[in-house]
């Protein structure tokens, strides 16, 4: 509820970034919308028709009370609901590394929209390498805030985990990007830097 | 033309005052044409409203009742001398707040508060229907709303609002007159009777049925009232209005004005004691046929029957935006009832939000003190009023 009171431009930058991948006016399913501050940013922003799945009832509960379409459900059983091409975007923003089959969920993003907006802490960061090699511990920092015992994220990847994961399931990466800690874009082009200096990767993808 | 506009409010506003509700008779010329194909040529339908209509008609909340409420949503009800059944819900400054809408609620059809039902006088003559009271559906009960509604010149609803068989007949609302209905907050509900809603519903009514009292129904000419039967069958389901960690966290086994086992057959227990203050507390207020007609028209709801068992057809189109909201520990319409819905409004489209209510009360949580459920019907209503252009006062 405290969000009700803020503007709606005071979003996290990296949600920020993926709200600049979405035309105005489209159709939209934000699946693991949290409070809805993402969606409730495009409604206002972009007038989209915005749709959201989430999990947590505190989470659900503001998202109404805000005015948004959000349904309280699991995501990877939910989704399975919707018909095919129902919307023009859906995104999955932090939430893949939780998913039980993250492949079938990429799947089921790009049949019930026309293109996909993933974003996902990458676990190929230079400081997660560093961590393992030297320390010899799983990483629990600012982004990855759980010990491995009670972690909700359980399928974490690297970028090129998921790049090599689309290339297996003939999906098109239309835009690729690399985001720092700070949730700003990053100029890097290669996969191998972007690999290694991004903390999060984000991804448009399409159909074949 | 501005006399009648200014007689309408008039009369409108003095509905605020706390008292008997309004009561219109209808079907002169528009007999009410029933599920079952017969037809009632005269029917009373009783209301009650509070708030202002405004100007464009735009402002309007229809609260629908459960199985057993009536009409005295707020203030002091005149049959039972209690307050009002959803007064925590509906008033100024409420979630479904009086000060924005004009709410009204209407007695169901086979109800026994002012509306025709089977202990109304059949037209013309001294007698009771009884059970030659045609067998109503819910959607019978929602037709005699829109015929009220015309009566009263409002064509488009904002919101129709209720829980349980009142989130039934939102929902039958939307199903029926999408074009009328605006948004629906189903609270409580579920979208067809399961054989477990039908079978308890049936332990009711043959209660009611085997009291001597019953008469074959024909009670009211003997002078005469199933009060033994109608407080087993209210015994029965107010049972399941609760949970089991209700019960206990209120009653457990805790002993009834006594301090040791009474190796008998009165209320030793105080669940015991509590059931029979149900019960006995319920006959003065209801119709023992109303009970059957109404858990009849229960039994009777499946709104995916006319669309061969598919429940998102029966929306397929639908503007009207929805709200489903279930609690964790109902068990009487379970979450995944809600759920269902919710999906079903998915799949075609439809504007739907759905969540799961944390409380532990049961069924009957949708009548208590539920903060969560507040500041979602609130929020819901308020945001959906402005994407309306619901004129503020």
């Amino acid at each position: 509820m405290t969000e009700q009171g803020s503007r709606a431009s005071d979003i996290r930058v990296d949600l920020l970034e993926i709200a600049r991948l979405i035309e105005p006016r489209s159709t939209v399913l934000d699946v693991g919308c949290g409070t809805g501050s993402l969606l409730d940013y495009l409604v206002r922003e972009k007038q989209v028709d915005g749709r959201g799945i989430e999990l947590s009832p505190s989470g659900v509960n503001s998202s109404i009370a805000k005015g948004l379409s959000v349904i309280q459900g699991n995501a990877e059983e939910d989704i399975t609901y919707y018909p095919d091409d129902c919307f023009d975007y859906v995104i999955l923003s932090q939430t893949l590394q939780a998913m039980k089959q993250p492949d079938h969920m990429l799947a089921e993003l790009l049949r019930v929209g026309r293109k996909a907006v993933v974003s996902f802490p990458n676990f190929g960061h230079w400081k997660v390498r560093l961590n393992l090699a030297l320390r010899g511990t799983m990483p629990v920092n600012k982004t990855l805030d759980h010990p491995w015992y009670s972690t909700p994220n359980i399928h974490f990847c690297t970028i090129r985990d998921f790049v090599n994961l689309c290339g297996q399931q003939d999906i098109h990466l239309e835009q690729s990007m690399a985001i720092n800690a700070k949730g700003y874009r990053m100029p890097f082009h290669n996969l191998f830097l972007a690999n290694l200096m991004a903390t999060q990767g984000m991804y448009v993808i399409t159909r074949k | 033309m501005i006399m009648l506009f200014f007689m309408t409010k008039k009369i409108i506003e003095q509905t605020d005052i706390d008292g008997y509700a309004e009561v219109v008779t209808l079907g002169q010329g528009r007999p009410l044409l029933l599920d079952s194909g017969e037809q009632i040529t005269s029917y009373d339908v009783a209301y009650k409203s509070w708030g202002t209509l405004n100007s464009d008609k735009s402002n309007v909340v229809l609260i629908c009742h459960a199985l057993t409420g009536d009409q005295y949503v707020r203030g002091i009800n005149p049959i039972t001398g209690k307050r009002g059944w959803w007064e925590n819900m509906v008033g100024p400054g409420k979630p479904v707040d009086t000060d924005i809408y004009y709410v009204i609620c209407i007695n169901v059809l086979g109800s026994c508060a002012g509306t025709t039902g089977p202990a109304s006088r059949i037209p013309g003559t001294d007698k009771s229907y009884g059970i030659d009271f045609p067998v109503i559906t819910i959607a019978d009960m929602v037709r005699a709303q829109t015929m009220l509604m015309d009566h009263l010149g409002i064509e488009k609803i904002f919101s129709v609002i209720g829980g349980s068989m009142g989130g039934m007949q939102a929902l039958q609302w939307a199903a029926d007159y999408p074009q009328r209905v605006n948004t629906v907050v189903a609270i409580a509900t579920t979208w067809r009777h399961s054989a477990q809603n039908i079978a308890f519903h049936e332990v009711g009514r043959q209660a009611i049925m085997a009291d001597t009292n019953w008469r074959q129904g024909r009670y009211l000419d003997h002078h005469d009232r199933p009060h033994s039967g109608l407080a087993v069958a209210r015994m029965a389901a107010h049972i399941t209005y609760m949970s089991e960690s209700g019960l206990t966290s209120r009653f457990g086994r805790n002993l009834q004005d006594r301090d040791k086992l009474a190796f008998g057959f009165d209320a030793d227990f105080q669940i015991e004691s509590y059931l029979r203050h149900q019960g006995i507390s319920f006959v003065d207020r209801f119709d023992a046929n109303s009970y059957l007609y109404i858990t009849r028209a229960m039994d009777y709801y499946d709104l995916s029957a006319a669309h061969d068992g598919v429940l998102a057809e029966a929306f397929r189109g639908t503007k009207t935006r929805f709200c489903i909201l279930s609690f964790t520990s109902d068990w009487l319409y379970p979450t995944s009832e809600s759920r269902h819905i919710s999906r079903a409004l998915n799949a075609v489209g439809a504007r739907v939000s759905f969540a799961d209510i944390d409380m532990n009360k049961g069924h009957d949580s949708f009548l208590l003190d539920c903060p969560e459920l507040f500041n979602i019907v609130r929020g819901f209503l308020k945001s959906e009023a402005e994407a309306a252009g619901v004129r503020v006062l």
